[in-house]
């Protein structure tokens, strides 16, 4: 039981997907200029990534090697147009604003990642259980850089105002550069940064190491 | 022509795959140290999206969209929701055909562009362009000029990333942002200067 809540808990912090593994940034920058897109998607990704490795480690004895890539991609695409199709139906304006993004958890590395990774070697159930702590990983981060982006570059929270626009009588003068892709970068750069100053074993090694300043006299 | 000439200059400019739709991130932080190996890389995801935006293209137009089986006799039917499982699956055939031909017949790019090939296949900037294509409704010519644009696109920016982080290695960082922190920070500096491209109009 302990090992299943460290599966689960593990990927938040510890072994964030976005901070320290470099898996999925894609869509975290992209569907992140208002909250409500943003639950979305983490919601249709912790889904996928979790019944994908439950299915993928369920008939992990029966795949053989050389195609399990293709497996892995089949079982993926098929969860993906079920989520697709799911907010077709009950969320279709969310659904366009996310555009081609719902599409893109097919080619999203967290999802591939932890098939390749933890469900080719692990029972169902601990599977599952993975990829919702690596979904919630990555909700993590999604939902601090939304946080964000939204209430600092509209003034408003899952569309209910928070800072009263200077344009509508309020104090708050918008900084749209936040609505902008760039902003995105920022924040999350910024983010690891915390991370790693928080979780000092993270941060890398640099590839270059700069001397010391010569003393006075000490050059010469 | 005219239009052509502006969807080329828009793919690989304005609507940057990389800088405005952050598509093929993981790679693009991955693989962004050496101008080399980025070099390599930008010139198998031009190849492979040239080839399979338009061949999706036509998947898309004669197999999958609502009534495009007319010309089997099945005017009614709609394959649409098959799309994003047949656009992947072309996508790692193409992509597995492109290897095996460059492995016959090509070998020195082959041993270039080596390992990034296969890697290509979960790159997000293909299927990505693919998505784009359907959802803008292009025809088969437009899919071709979307497709090799969006690849340069996709080439310059990794390249000029890993131009920028070559540089960099020399740079005194602070400890936290060593590595992947400050290589955002770049890539978010480098997309606000591709939106200086955004007013340009042929």
């Amino acid at each position: 039981m302990e090992s299943i809540k460290e599966t689960l808990t593990g990927p938040i912090f510890k072994n964030n997907p976005i901070g320290l593994q470099i898996l999925g940034i894609c869509s975290a920058l992209a569907v992140t200029s208002s909250m409500k897109v943003t639950l979305v998607m983490c919601v249709a990704l912790t889904v996928v990534t979790a019944f994908s490795g439950m299915f993928i480690s369920s008939i992990r004895n029966h795949i053989p090697g050389s195609i399990r890539i293709i497996v892995q991609m089949v079982v993926i695409a098929s969860l993906v147009i079920v989520v697709d199709q799911f907010l077709k139906a009950y969320a279709f304006t969310i659904s366009k604003q996310l555009s081609v993004f719902v599409g893109l958890i097919i080619t999203n590395c967290i999802v591939m990642g932890r098939a390749e990774a933890f469900a080719m070697k692990n029972p169902p159930l601990a599977s599952f259980m993975d990829g919702i702590g690596n979904g919630l990983g990555y909700s993590v981060v999604l939902i601090a850089v939304a946080f964000f982006r939204e209430v600092f570059g509209s003034g408003k929270l899952m569309g209910y105002e928070v800072l009263p626009l200077a344009t509508d009588g309020g104090w708050y003068i918008p900084n749209g550069l936040l609505l902008l892709p760039p902003s995105a970068f920022f924040l999350i750069g910024g983010f690891i940064w915390v991370l790693r100053s928080v979780r000092s074993e993270q941060v890398e090694a640099p590839e270059f190491k700069i001397a010391k300043h010569t003393a006075v006299g000490e050059g010469v | 022509m005219e239009a052509l000439l502006s969807l080329f200059v828009r793919s690989i400019f304005i609507e940057n795959m990389a800088l405005s739709f952050f598509l093929g991130m993981c790679t693009f932080l991955a693989i962004s140290k050496k101008i080399q190996a980025a070099l390599s890389l930008g010139i198998a995801v031009t190849v492979v999206l040239a080839i399979t935006v338009p061949v999706n293209n036509l998947i898309y137009h004669y197999l999958l969209a609502d009534g495009a089986m007319a010309w089997a006799g099945l005017p009614d039917l709609d394959l649409s929701f098959l799309g994003l499982l047949s656009y992947i699956g072309v996508i790692a055939a193409i992509v597995q055909i492109l290897e095996m031909f460059l492995d016959k017949f090509m070998p020195a790019l082959y041993n270039t562009l080596g390992v990034f090939l296969p890697l290509i296949t979960v790159n997000c900037a293909i299927l990505g362009a693919v998505l784009f294509m359907v959802e803008r409704d292009y025809d088969f010519t437009e899919s071709l000029v979307f497709g090799i644009g969006s690849g340069l696109g996709w080439a310059l920016a990794i390249v000029a990333l890993a131009g920028i982080r070559e540089k960099l290695k020399y740079s005194d960082i602070p400890q936290g942002l060593q590595g992947l922190g400050i290589t955002f920070m770049t890539v978010g500096l480098m997309a606000l200067g591709f939106m200086s491209f955004g007013g340009i109009d042929i």
